[in-house]
C-alpha cells in the first residue's frame, strides 16, 4: 500500500457517497419535475412543464390557464422572512459579538462557549420551547395577564411574527461566530484613530467597525439565509399549517397520494434560488477583495 | 477619559442578549417538573412526568432507533471524511482538489428539504424497503461535511515535521499514520465524529421525510407528540435531551480548543 495510490482511494469514498446520494438523486429530481403525475399517486416519466407551469397558473375546469399567485406568495414570503430573520440576526450579532471581543481574555472562551450551547440542542426542542412560550395560555400571555394588562389575548402562535422569532432563535449562532471572527481581528488603534479625528462613537460605529466587520457578516448571511430558505419546522410548528414557506409546501407534495413532480419543481425551485444568492455573494465577496 | 471602545448600553444588550437565547430552554426545564397533567397549569413539584417517560415504550424505542443510526452513520461519516481530509491536506498534486472539497461539503451548500426529496425519490426508485438502511445512508451522507470540517482544521493546523521524521526513520506510511498523525489529530477526529453525532441524533427534515414504521428517529416522534399538544412529559422528554446535548457539546469543544500546540 503506498501513498501515491492513497491520493486516490482516499478520495473515492466521499466521491461514490456524494454521488450515490446527492449528485445522481437530485439529477433525478430534476427529471421528476418535468414527469407528470400520475393516476394513482407517484407520477410517470416525461417531458412537460406542466409542474413550472402550476407554479404560476392554475387550470380550471375549461382546462384554461388563469393567472394564480398564491404559490408566487409562498416563495415570495420565503424569500421576505429569511432576508428579514438574516437582517435581524445581524442586528443582533454586531453588538453581542462586539461586546464579546471586547471581553476579558478569560472571558471570551467561556461568553462563545455560551453562545453555541443552544445551537447544540435539538432544534426540535428550540422551537417546542417557543411554542410554550407564545401559545395560548403560554409565558407571554400568563405574564401579560398577571400584569393586570390583559384578560384574553389571541394566540401568538401561528404568525408570521412567531415563525420570525423562531427561526431568529435557531439560526442566530450560526451568525455571531463568523462576526466575532471578524470583529476579534480588528485593530483596535483604527477605532481610536477614527476618535482623535474627531469622530463621534456612531460615526466609528458606522464608518470603522461596520465596513471592517462585514466579511463576517457576509460568511454569517450564507449560513443563515440557506437554512432559512429551506426551514420546515418553524413554519409547521409555529406558523400553523395556514402560512406556508417553501420548504413546508415541498414537503406536503411528497405526503402519501401528493403531487411529486410539482413538489419536485418546487424543490428545484428553490435550489435555483440558493445557486443564485451564493453566486452574487461570491461575485460581491470577489469585487470586495479586488477593491479593498 | 472613557474608553472610546465602550458603547453605552452595549453590555446590558448583551445580558439581555444572553437572556434572551437561555430563557426558552430553561422554561422547557422548569415547566417539566409541574405536577399538573396540563402543561400550562403550574400545581407543584414532581418527578412523575420523567418516570413515566423513562417507562414509554414507544419513545425509548425511538431513542434506540435514533442511536443506531447516529453511532452507524458517524462511524462511517468520520472515517470517510478523514480519509478525504488526509488527502486533500497533505496529498501533493491532487487532481480535482477543489472540486473535490466542494463535493465533500456538498450537503452544506444546499437546503436540507432538497436532499431529503433527493434522497426519497432515489429509494423509492431503487425500490430500497429497509426503513433503517434508507436512514444510515442519508444520514451518513449529511454528516460528512460536520466530520469533515474539524478533522481539516486539525490537520492544517500542524505541520508535517512529525510524519517526515516518522517516514525518514523507514516508518511505512501506513505505521506513520497510526503511530503519528492520528494519536497528533485524535481530538480533530473526536470533535468531528461528536458533531456529526449531535447532527445526526437532531435531523428532524430528513428522518421525516423518510419515516416509515419501524424507522420513527427520536426527533420524529418528538414532532408527532408535540402535534398532539404540549404535555409535562413531552417537557420532561425535553429536559432530558437538553442535559444529552450538553454533555456531548461540552465533551465536543474541549477537545476542539485544545489546540495542537498546547494539547
Amino acid at each position: 500500500m503506498r501513498l501515491r495510490d492513497f491520493r486516490l482511494w482516499g478520495l473515492a469514498p466521499a466521491w461514490a457517497i456524494m454521488a450515490l446520494t446527492l449528485i445522481l438523486p437530485i439529477g433525478i429530481v430534476l427529471l421528476v419535475s418535468l414527469a407528470t403525475r400520475g393516476a394513482y399517486g407517484g407520477f410517470d416519466w416525461g417531458l412537460s412543464f406542466d409542474s413550472y407551469a402550476k407554479i404560476l397558473f392554475e387550470e380550471d375546469w375549461d382546462g384554461n390557464l388563469a393567472f394564480t399567485p398564491q404559490y408566487l406568495l409562498i416563495i415570495g414570503r420565503t424569500l421576505w422572512l429569511a432576508t428579514l430573520t438574516t437582517l435581524i440576526c445581524a442586528a443582533l450579532a454586531l453588538p453581542a459579538a462586539y461586546t464579546i471581543a471586547q471581553a476579558p481574555g478569560r472571558w471570551k472562551p467561556v461568553l462563545i462557549y455560551l453562545v453555541t450551547l443552544p445551537f447544540w440542542v435539538s432544534m426540535i426542542v428550540r422551537v417546542y420551547a417557543w411554542i410554550i412560550i407564545l401559545g395560548n395560555d403560554g409565558v407571554i400571555e400568563k405574564t401579560l395577564r398577571g400584569l393586570g394588562l390583559v384578560t384574553d389575548i389571541g394566540s401568538l402562535l401561528f404568525t408570521d411574527g412567531a415563525m420570525l422569532v423562531g427561526l431568529v432563535y435557531s439560526y442566530i449562532p450560526l451568525m455571531i461566530l463568523p462576526v466575532f471572527a471578524s470583529i476579534e481581528k480588528l485593530d483596535g488603534s483604527l477605532i481610536e484613530a477614527s476618535h482623535d479625528l474627531y469622530g463621534s462613537r456612531w460615526v466609528t460605529a458606522r464608518r470603522v467597525i461596520l465596513p471592517l466587520s462585514l466579511p463576517g457578516v457576509m460568511a454569517g448571511a450564507v449560513l443563515v439565509f440557506v437554512p432559512c430558505l429551506g426551514a420546515v419546522l418553524e413554519p409547521i410548528l409555529l406558523g400553523g399549517g395556514k402560512t406556508m414557506l417553501m420548504g413546508n409546501l415541498i414537503q406536503t407534495q411528497f405526503g402519501g397520494g401528493r403531487n411529486w413532480p410539482f413538489g419536485a419543481a418546487i424543490a428545484v425551485t428553490l435550489m435555483v434560488l440558493v445557486m443564485i444568492f451564493l453566486m452574487l455573494n461570491a461575485l460581491r465577496a470577489r469585487k470586495g477583495a479586488a477593491h479593498g | 477619559m472613557a474608553d472610546v471602545k465602550r458603547y453605552p448600553g452595549a453590555r446590558v444588550f448583551t445580558a439581555l442578549f444572553f437572556v434572551w437565547l437561555y430563557a426558552p430552554i430553561l422554561v422547557v426545564i422548569a415547566y417539566s417538573f409541574n405536577e399538573n397533567r396540563l402543561a400550562s397549569v403550574w400545581t407543584g413539584f414532581s418527578w412523575r412526568w420523567y418516570e413515566s417517560a423513562l417507562q414509554n415504550r414507544a419513545l425509548l424505542d425511538a431513542v434506540k432507533i435514533s442511536l443506531t443510526v447516529a453511532s452507524v452513520a458517524t462511524l462511517i461519516a468520520t472515517t470517510v471524511a478523514l480519509m478525504a481530509a488526509l488527502v486533500l491536506v497533505r496529498g501533493r498534486d491532487v487532481r480535482l482538489r477543489r472540486v473535490s472539497e466542494t463535493v465533500v461539503n456538498l450537503p452544506l451548500l444546499l437546503p436540507e428539504i432538497v436532499l431529503a426529496v433527493a434522497v426519497l425519490i432515489l429509494f423509492s426508485q431503487i425500490g430500497l424497503q429497509n426503513g433503517m438502511a434508507k436512514l444510515i445512508i442519508a444520514h451518513t451522507a449529511f454528516c460528512i461535511p460536520f466530520a469533515f470540517l474539524p478533522i481539516r482544521a486539525r490537520l492544517q493546523g500542524m505541520e508535517p515535521d512529525f510524519e517526515e521524521a516518522a517516514q525518514d526513520l523507514y516508518a511505512t506510511p501506513w505505521v506513520a499514520f497510526r503511530r503519528v498523525t492520528l494519536p497528533l489529530i485524535a481530538p480533530g477526529v473526536f470533535a468531528g465524529a461528536m458533531l456529526a453525532f449531535v447532527i445526526s441524533m437532531d435531523d428532524f427534515i430528513t428522518s421525516n421525510m423518510l419515516n416509515s414504521g419501524g424507522s420513527t428517529t427520536l426527533p420524529v416522534y418528538i414532532f408527532g407528540l408535540i402535534k398532539q399538544g404540549t404535555t409535562p412529559e413531552l417537557n420532561a422528554i425535553s429536559t432530558l435531551i437538553v442535559l444529552g446535548s450538553l454533555v456531548l457539546a461540552t465533551t465536543a469543544l474541549i477537545l476542539t480548543f485544545r489546540t495542537p500546540s498546547r494539547g
